[in-house]
């Protein structure tokens, strides 16, 4: 009888974990479904940027208010952990508070946590003001509708209780400590929680012992509900900002990727020792597919983009196009990119790990043409993600199933290009009145 | 917004008062053939772009820079009528078999002529021959015009005293290719300082400039359903900061822009002006 709350604590441990690791499992299975991408080069700049962008959120100064609070509730998230692990130990060991004989430095970690969740607790405050009361306009935009909304909100309630089940615990362990009852080691000092006294008035030692004990066991099943809850939410970036950024692109902005399997076409073309009209080798593989319609003709890099974006809208909010009113929203290409990979996840489950056609793609069924031509390829997004995120590659990848598999591009383009491939510039003008210009006054 | 070939209606503010020079038969524009004939090689090849080759407004830019590059004896080519289209648009617009094609047949004519240097006056042709060529066989060093003309005023090649900018407010518009695309944020803004001007940053700019709206082929088609144009929108961004001159390195931005301008009834006191025009019109050239 002595060990069963040790024995249940385990048991609580192991299933979060597990359920965890099998999410996990799920996210690395349905990230590997997109194409290959060569990100070997650079390994000592690709840990600079994790380093920088998601360690140091160095793009997050942009907007200084939500950056001051976003780093409260980071630091506050990781520093906080480190008594995470004294919870765990304790409740593993059937200890109260193992680390205690740090003496000085316990009482110091102790303190800063207490200060730290306050302050998270005034953030998480503040956020949820921006969100629902202030009403920024990139949290009210119409992607944001219904789940994301509540999702949002969601992740702010759960970590106001644990912060407040946190100083709860802290608060009637202190009073505990002062009554002198045993097993509560007097240690750590309270700078925030002892103010919660008067809350503790008139309860019994026993009271207070139940108090504290059910906030204890309340904050870490709270802290494991939490871990199984990101991937079902937006939150996942806490995980998934240091590999994205590691695998983001280091190459100029400017530069889109040139597709292989052209460039060996257009090199066969060029070959004048190559037969016209040979027939493709017995064996040979299917012609690569040109650009994307679904989310398995994307990378792996822009799938795993997909689950880190956390829906801030800075993308969004700096696109023209969405600033114009346009249907475009860069939030939204991600946004889509995961929904539909979910269900595409989904649907390999439900049928014994083999894709069964849905009739169902990520372009018209989640992405519209009208969106994806409302680009101005200006980049704004990428700059504005603080995680790195490239929701201009899916745009352009899919342009190009539009133009190259479909041959649907808007007429004025089919213009532009036909001019391009007849005489060498966008307008109808003759190549060879390239250089009027010098005679012209 | 797509460009009709007669080109946009050109501005007529007088600040920039050299119209009565502009005779092109002053300019001294030798092509690669001719030199190559001739067995001379020149520093650098002048890439026009089609908007610079053929638009009546980028003609003007072409025009201006050529005169700079005159007058600081600089040694330059351009390839005339074996220039063809980056494939810039056909690129953005999801094309990439054009974008290959064009880009294959320009390296070709490029490495014929055993081309090391590239200077344009276009952020698209400037980005797509830095950034994509190399990896089809084109390597080169690629400056924007900006970043030559600053090069030629630290080198004392050309100067810009007479102060007929002196204390004009300017603001200049970030080309996305140029600022976010490749970093190149503060060449342009030197070489309007040097002008003696007042040079006033709008709410969005560097990092954060606001797209013309012209990048990403949209140029060459017409916007999506929206409350309004992005041209629309930037311009409005750029008189807040109550302008004499709107600068701009990209001659698709100086069409959208002029666009703008007109579209608020106020041309007859806001030039929009590349920053080529800007330095030719203080060496009053």
């Amino acid at each position: 009888m002595e060990y069963l709350p040790n024995i249940l604590f385990v048991l609580i441990l192991v299933a979060g974990i597990g359920f965890f690791s099998k999410n996990v499992k799920r996210l690395s299975r349905n990230i590997k479904l997109g194409r290959e991408a060569d990100v070997s080069d650079n390994g000592p700049q690709r840990w600079k940027n994790m380093v920088r962008i998601a360690l140091g959120q160095n793009k997050m100064g942009v907007r200084p208010v939500a950056a001051f609070l976003h780093v409260i509730v980071y630091v506050g998230f990781i520093i906080i952990n480190i008594e995470v692990l004294e919870i765990v130990l304790d409740g593993i060991l059937g200890t109260h508070r193992l680390f205690a004989p740090l003496g000085g430095l316990y009482d110091f970690l102790i303190g800063s946590f207490e200060v730290l969740a306050a302050l998270v607790i005034a953030a998480v405050v503040i956020f949820w003001l921006r969100r629902n009361i202030i009403r920024l306009r990139r949290f009210t935009k119409p992607e944001m509708e219904g789940w994301p909304k509540k999702d949002g909100n969601l992740i702010l309630y759960i970590e106001l209780v644990l912060m407040i089940l946190f100083l709860t615990m802290n608060g009637a362990d202190y009073q505990l400590q002062q009554l002198g009852t045993t097993h509560y080691v007097q240690a750590g000092s309270f700078p925030v929680s002892q103010f919660l006294a008067p809350f503790f008035d008139g309860l019994s030692e026993e009271g207070l012992i139940a108090v504290e004990r059910t906030a204890w066991w309340l904050h870490i099943v709270g802290i494991l509900f939490f871990l199984n809850y990101l991937y079902y939410s937006k939150h996942l970036h806490i995980l998934l900002a240091f590999p994205n950024t590691y695998y983001g692109s280091l190459r100029p902005k400017g530069q889109f990727r040139n597709l292989d399997a052209v460039t060996r076409e257009v090199r066969l073309m060029m070959d004048p020792s190559a037969d016209p009209f040979a027939a493709p080798a017995e064996n040979a593989p299917l012609p690569e597919k040109f650009g994307a319609s679904d989310v398995m003709d994307l990378s792996w890099v822009q799938l795993l983009n997909a689950y880190t974006c956390t829906e801030c809208g800075r993308c969004t909010s700096e696109c023209p196009a969405n600033r114009t009113g346009k249907k475009l929203s860069p939030r939204k290409i991600m946004m889509d990119t995961r929904d539909r990979l979910e269900e595409v996840g989904r649907n390999l489950e439900a049928n014994k790990g083999t894709f069964v056609t849905d009739d169902k793609q990520l372009l018209d069924h989640y992405i519209t043409r009208e969106e994806l031509w409302a680009c101005t390829s200006c980049n704004a997004c990428v700059e504005a993600c603080p995680v790195s995120i490239d929701p201009l590659s899916i745009i352009m990848d899919m342009r190009q199933y539009l133009v190259m598999e479909q041959s649907a591009a808007p007429s004025d383009l089919n213009n532009m290009m036909g001019n391009i491939e007849n005489n060498g510039a966008p307008w109808p003008f003759n190549q060879m009145d390239r250089l009027n210009w010098v005679q012209e006054s | 917004m797509a460009l009709q070939p007669d080109g946009p209606v050109e501005l007529g503010t007088g600040v920039l008062n050299n119209e009565h020079n502009d005779m092109g038969s002053d300019l001294k524009v030798p092509t690669m053939a001719e030199m190559f004939a001739a067995g001379q090689r020149p520093e650098v090849l002048f890439w026009v772009g089609c908007a610079g080759s053929f638009d009546d407004r980028a003609k003007k830019i072409t025009k201006a820079f050529v005169k700079i590059l005159n007058k600081a004896k600089v040694s330059f080519a351009v390839l005339g009528t074996e220039e063809s289209c980056t494939g810039d648009p056909a690129k953005r617009a999801g094309n990439e078999f054009l974008f290959q094609m064009q880009a294959v047949t320009n390296i070709e004519v490029m490495n014929a002529y055993e081309i090391k240097k590239v200077v344009t006056a276009c952020p698209h042709c400037f980005n797509t021959i830095k950034n994509e060529y190399p990896g089809l066989g084109g390597q080169y060093e690629v400056v924007h015009h900006t970043q030559f003309l600053k090069q030629l005023l630290d080198e004392g090649k050309i100067s810009m005293e007479g102060g007929k900018f002196k204390g004009k407010r300017i603001t200049y518009h970030d080309p996305c290719y140029l600022g976010r695309a490749n970093q190149v944020y503060e060449a342009p803004r030197e070489l309007i300082q040097k002008l003696d001007a007042e040079l006033i940053e709008m709410r969005d700019c560097r990092k954060r400039g606001l797209c013309c709206g012209a990048g990403g082929a949209q140029m060459f088609k017409e916007p999506e359903k929206g409350d309004k144009d992005v041209n629309v929108e930037r311009t409005e961004q750029a008189l807040e900061t109550k302008p004499e001159i709107i600068a701009a390195g990209c001659p698709f931005c100086n069409t959208m822009m002029t666009d703008g301008v007109k579209n608020k009834e106020r041309e007859t006191s806001v030039a929009v002006m590349d920053i080529a025009e800007l330095i030719a019109g203080a060496e009053d050239l």
